[in-house]
């Protein structure tokens, strides 16, 4: 994918925001003094009325949002993925999960791409920490294409969604103008039946890359993005086991409690399937820049394709 | 306010306080000494102060109401009740099993809660993000949030206060039960807030500090708000917790704790006393 345009999905955020705003007055965005990283600017440029800072105040943000929303506007507030779900959790299930609010939660710099920072702003854990919580919407997107139908169709669905985008611009390999996003519906990237590799964010490429790798090898994988972590596509999750027999998956996240874990509870109750997961193990990351990390950590074309041989092997 | 009007008032917040006792004792659990000590100021509001309509409780116009102190729940179930928002009756289903009114306020199960709150610290930035939102849509209601004086040691009030400063929330009505005590103990020997006037003066606010169990004070401070333009307002209100129940009085012991049977016989014979009073004027 070299010769692709490259951007981060956080730019598809700002972007999206502002085509809502110029459509619908009741859209208001909240951030905490990181508008120019999560790309809350752009709405804030355009509509500088309905754009408002809380300083470094996650939680009150969060809570003061839900207010909002409980005027019948539609808010939406950004920080650091770190932020977001982790300093504001409570806030967050207080405020928006338990009232049902109409809050859609914009996080940034999710996982550990965020790099040169280390591991005190790499967020790990924010899908497992939303997934918790009833009725939260749980999605990140693989492209900038993606995210910018994301931010869309969370403006239009009832009740609180939490978004993760990255800091790090990704290939962009969606068609926009036949690309349709729906929450809790998976994407095929590639069919085949030897293995279902089933990712999301920055990992979705990676394992498109990985599916072409392991043709090579005459492996025939089903490549899935599955950017709804929450509610999981259990149809397609289903017939992947099916009709494939493995699972990998592979995300930016520990392997406790996120994408890969969502899909084994599934598949354990439903259709006991052999899983492997990709992702961070039970560690905290490190600062470095964002491509080499990923290749430490795994979480790259490779050693996806490496994980799914000896899976098929074992 | 007529001498009339003012017995008015105090009788319905006798029959408030005879709510908490009722919803309390019913519950076996809750938190009798703050709803006591705002008992005056929930039936202020739900008898005076508040535009809201219990036959509409989702009319866009509204006062809006967040308990910050959402414990207090049982004195704001009585006011609402008393107001016609539900039955009296429901006061006894409170923290039951399918009952609309839940431990703290749930705005998704009762009719004229305007925020879920519980959680200290978080009401008062719903209320600030209401009073913004509401500034935007030109909507010319007025929000109204209660705090505990031990509820703004959460650190998150204090960003809240800036929030409301930095964006001139002019229809916000900040209103700190200062009844001085907290569940370990008193608010000074646990972490003390004091001076809160000052702290709050100092984050922007208009202020007035005022006898809780006061109405001519409560309906003077709300005037005084009324003048206000471009910052908030905020009013302390002195307390007395367990207020109106002699034996819980500056006890911090009734914060969370409910009256057993010869507690509660004791407390509402004490409270039907002071009605009879009343009405005998």
């Amino acid at each position: 994918m070299a010769d692709v345009k490259k951007i981060a999905t956080r730019m598809g955020y700002g972007a999206a925001l502002r085509e809502l705003g110029a459509l619908h007055d009741n859209i208001v965005v909240f951030d905490a003094d990181l508008a120019g990283s999560t790309q809350t600017a752009t709405f804030g440029k355009a509509f500088p009325d309905r754009h408002f800072n809380c300083g470094i105040a996650e939680g009150n943000m969060m809570a003061a949002a839900a207010g909002a929303a409980s005027m019948g506007m539609v808010a939406f507030a950004s920080s650091f993925a770190m932020f977001a779900a982790g300093r504001a959790y409570e806030q967050v299930r207080n405020s928006i999960g338990y009232t049902q609010l109409n809050v859609k939660i914009g996080a940034s710099h999710g996982g550990i791409s965020v790099g040169e920072d280390g591991a005190s702003h790499q967020c790990l854990e924010d899908y497992a920490l939303m997934r918790s919580i009833p009725g939260m919407v749980v999605m990140s997107p693989a492209d900038e294409v993606e995210a910018r139908a994301m931010v869309k169709a969370a403006y239009e669905h009832q009740g609180p969604v939490y978004m993760r985008f990255g800091r790090s611009p990704v290939p962009v390999f969606h068609d926009e103008e036949t690309f349709r996003f729906e929450i809790g519906r998976g994407e095929v990237m590639r069919e085949g039946t030897d293995i279902a590799i089933i990712a999301n964010g920055l990992l979705v490429a990676e394992a498109v890359e990985a599916g072409e790798l392991l043709a090579a090898q005459g492996i025939h994988a089903r490549i899935i993005n599955m950017a709804t972590v929450k509610p999981l596509d259990e149809t397609l999750v289903r017939k992947a086991a099916e009709e494939c027999g493995r699972i990998l998956t592979c995300e930016e996240h520990s392997v406790i409690g996120g994408l890969g874990d969502a899909v084994c509870s599934f598949l354990s109750e439903t259709r006991p399937t052999p899983v492997k997961r990709i992702g961070t193990p039970d560690v905290f990351g490190h600062s470095g820049p964002a491509g080499e990390l990923l290749r430490q950590f795994g979480l790259c074309a490779e050693h996806i394709a490496e994980t799914a041989r000896r899976f098929l092997q074992g | 306010m007529t001498a009339n009007e003012k017995r008015a008032l105090q009788i319905n917040a006798c029959k408030v306080r005879m709510g908490v006792i009722e919803g309390t004792y019913a519950a076996k659990s809750g938190h009798p000494g703050g709803s006591l000590s705002s008992a005056d100021l929930f039936t202020y509001l739900y008898f005076r102060e508040l535009n809201v309509d219990p036959a509409q409780p989702d009319k866009p116009e509204r006062d809006r109401f967040v308990l910050s102190k959402g414990h207090c729940a049982p004195g704001l179930y009585a006011a609402m009740a008393l107001r016609g928002f539900f039955p009296w009756e429901d006061l006894k289903t409170l923290r039951h099993i399918g009952s609309h009114l839940q431990g703290h306020p749930n705005m998704r199960s009762t009719p004229g809660v305007d925020m879920s709150t519980g959680s200290l610290g978080q009401g008062v930035s719903a209320a600030c993000g209401m009073a913004l939102a509401a500034k935007l849509q030109k909507n010319p209601c007025r929000v109204y949030t209660l705090l505990g004086d031990g509820e703004i040691e959460e650190g998150q009030v204090w960003e809240a206060f800036m929030f409301a400063r930095h964006y001139k929330l002019d229809n916000l009505r900040v209103i700190i039960d200062n009844n001085g005590l907290q569940i370990d103990g008193p608010v000074d020997q646990v972490m003390s807030p004091y001076p809160i006037l000052d702290k709050l003066s100092a984050f922007g606010f208009e202020t007035a500090e005022i006898d809780g169990h006061d109405f001519d004070a409560l309906e003077g401070a709300f005037t005084q708000a009324n003048a206000v333009q471009g910052r908030p307002f905020a009013i302390v209100m002195k307390t007395v917790k367990g207020k109106g129940v002699s034996y819980m009085e500056n006890q911090a012991g009734w914060h969370g704790k409910a009256p057993n049977l010869e507690q509660y016989e004791a407390a509402l014979a004490e409270l039907r006393a002071t009605l009879t009073e009343l009405e005998g004027e």
